[in-house]
């Protein structure tokens, strides 16, 4: 028997606003622990949420950058549950009225192209974070607690564990240049809960699904889902039914470990939060945020391939992420031909970010003073040799391009007054070489050349000195 | 009946609560009492109602995303039995899966 796997993600990003989702409380990653809350966090008697409106933006936002339809009536629901991370002992959501509905986004997996539909989008708000210790005692820290988080729902149109890795990719890809969230899974950032099930092909019905839940690796929700899918299909055929039941994917071993039956989801007893009255979103705002999307990845690399002349796979790495063509773009902005400025950032910027383990923005480097540097080069006054000892002092020490290379001294010497005397002086000691130039033997170029070079410490400018050696030559 | 005995258990479970035989019976009762009288609800016509989900006309009033400090942490934790270092400290529950 033959079987196909359909797959579901859930997918949690946090929201980079600046205040909680409905209290003031500031929301900061890597603060001393129980800093950033307040007494609405903590869920005191008599305390009142109030919606952040900057959240409720960047939903929508999110919405529609996945193209979906946003909900114009919304209310907020309660999810109860009991557990130390949430003093509430609920978690406010959206389960009624999500605040989008019916988007999607476009994958590639080995060439094809699919379309994966997105079911819906919750404004919701995150948990705080328990820390278990060996000591039979948890530890609460709540700054967490009131993060405004939004949930992706995708449709069930995943069918394999590449197109999970590449719909996540995808999806962190748009969110991140949407500019609503770093989306750092090391920091929590971007988790992700996977439903898969498998059913015979042919089947009209969905297989009986488990769920792997807060994977924070793309790579974990790949390995997890093509562990979970041939299980699937080794118990049914081996006459056994699949239960529905959470699963938690176990890295050393690469397989999928039950830890329990799933309880429905009515146990969750959802109702609507009395203590926020609904909202109605007028076509004006809708407008509004759309307005203020910025520029999407697949409009930004066509640009770059049809106004900028940057080939289709540079255009491609160069909007991976949004810091990259942000950089991209303002290093053009401030006059740096493109090409140019796509091969530095390409080269020599990935190079030096992999090398010392750095962020692009992390590093001393100015899209002014990539542009400088490469208009520097441009107009001839350094060398692309001298124009790497220029960039390894930018992008460690911040210096200014132009400052730095008359400061040094570096400039190329391009004058033939300046060059021919030394040319000729060269060529007077190297005697030897002359004659075999005119022998034929063409490597002697390359020697009084490199003499050249040394005699002017590298800043000679090679075309200019190439010219003139010939032209020197060929009058012995 | 409107509701059973194990209905009522099980919600009482997820409210933490536990009931003696007797209460059972008793509260099972009174539930389903309760739900009959609001199940005649459902004779109305509701075709075309938009649903009620507050009963007040009231319109959610939006608060600009500014943030302000919060409250100081010696303060929140006067009302926290136990804390060390800055934590709250609970009974270790090891049960991840309800997060979010």
């Amino acid at each position: 028997m033959n079987f196909e796997t359909t797959i579901g993600l859930e997918v949690h990003i946090e929201m980079k606003t600046n205040s909680k989702a409905f209290s003031a409380a500031p929301v900061k990653y890597g603060v001393e622990q129980n800093t950033n809350t307040n007494v609405v966090d903590w869920g005191f008697p008599g305390v009142l949420p109030t919606i952040n409106k900057g959240a409720l933006e960047y939903g929508m936002r999110a919405a529609l950058a996945l193209n979906c339809e946003i909900t114009k009536d919304i209310h907020f629901d309660r999810k109860n549950y009991f557990y130390p991370d949430n003093p509430k002992a609920y978690q406010i959501t959206q389960s009624q009225t999500p605040i989008g509905r019916n988007g999607w986004l476009e994958i590639e997996v080995d060439g094809k192209k699919k379309k994966i539909g997105i079911e819906e989008m919750h404004v919701e708000e995150d948990a705080g974070k328990n820390t278990h210790n060996p000591d039979g005692y948890s530890y609460v820290d709540l700054n967490r607690q009131g993060t405004p988080l939004i949930e992706i729902v995708s449709k069930p149109d995943i069918a394999s564990a590449d197109e999970a890795y590449a719909y996540l990719v995808r999806l962190r890809q748009i969110i991140q240049f949407t500019g609503v969230s770093d989306v750092k899974m090391e920091e929590g950032s971007m988790r992700a809960d996977v439903n898969v099930s498998v059913r015979p092909i042919g089947s009209d019905k969905f297989g009986t699904k488990t769920e792997m839940k807060n994977l924070n690796s793309f790579e974990h929700v790949r390995k997890g889902t093509q562990y979970e899918a041939k299980r699937q299909q080794r118990v049914l055929l081996s006459g056994g039914e699949i239960q529905q039941e959470t699963r938690r994917f176990d890295e050393p071993s690469g397989e999928t470990i039950l830890m329990r039956v799933k309880e429905g989801a009515s146990d969750y007893r959802y109702f609507p939060e009395p203590d926020i009255p609904p909202i109605h979103i007028s076509n004006d705002w809708i407008e509004e945020v759309r307005k203020s999307i910025p520029e999407m990845p697949d409009k930004r690399r066509e640009k770059y391939v049809v106004s900028w002349g940057i080939p289709e796979y540079d255009a491609g790495v160069l909007t991976q992420t949004k810091e990259m063509s942000d950089f991209f773009e303002e290093t053009v902005a401030n006059g740096a031909d493109a090409k140019l400025a796509a091969n530095w950032l390409m080269g020599e910027v990935n190079a030096y970010m992999n090398a010392n383990k750095l962020e692009l923005l992390d590093t001393k480097l100015t899209p002014e003073h990539l542009a400088s540097m490469i208009k520097l080069i441009e107009d001839g006054t350094i060398s692309s040799k001298i124009a790497k000892k220029v960039f390894q002092e930018i992008i460690a020490n911040n210096s200014d391009p132009k400052t730095w290379v008359e400061e040094k001294g570096l400039v190329q010497l391009s004058d033939p007054t300046v060059l021919e005397p030394i040319i000729e002086t060269i060529l007077d000691n190297n005697e030897k070489s002359v004659d075999d130039f005119k022998n034929g033997k063409d490597r002697a170029i390359g020697f009084l050349v490199g003499q050249i070079m040394k005699e002017t410490h590298g800043k000679a400018n090679p075309k200019v000195v190439n010219k003139l050696l010939m032209g020197s030559l060929k009058k012995r | 009946m409107a509701i059973s005995a194990s209905e009522v258990k099980h919600v009482a479970s997820l409210a933490k609560l536990a009931f003696t035989d007797e209460e059972l019976q008793k509260f099972t009762g009174q539930m389903d009492d309760i739900i009959g009288m609001v199940q005649q609800l459902s004779e109305v016509d509701t075709e075309g109602v938009t649903v009620t989900t507050h009963v007040t006309d009231a319109i959610g009033v939006m608060r600009e995303d500014v943030a302000v400090t919060g409250t100081a942490r010696e303060e929140l934790m006067k009302n926290v039995p136990q804390h060390q270092d800055g934590y709250i400290k609970v009974p270790a529950i090891i049960d991840e899966s309800e997060e979010a």
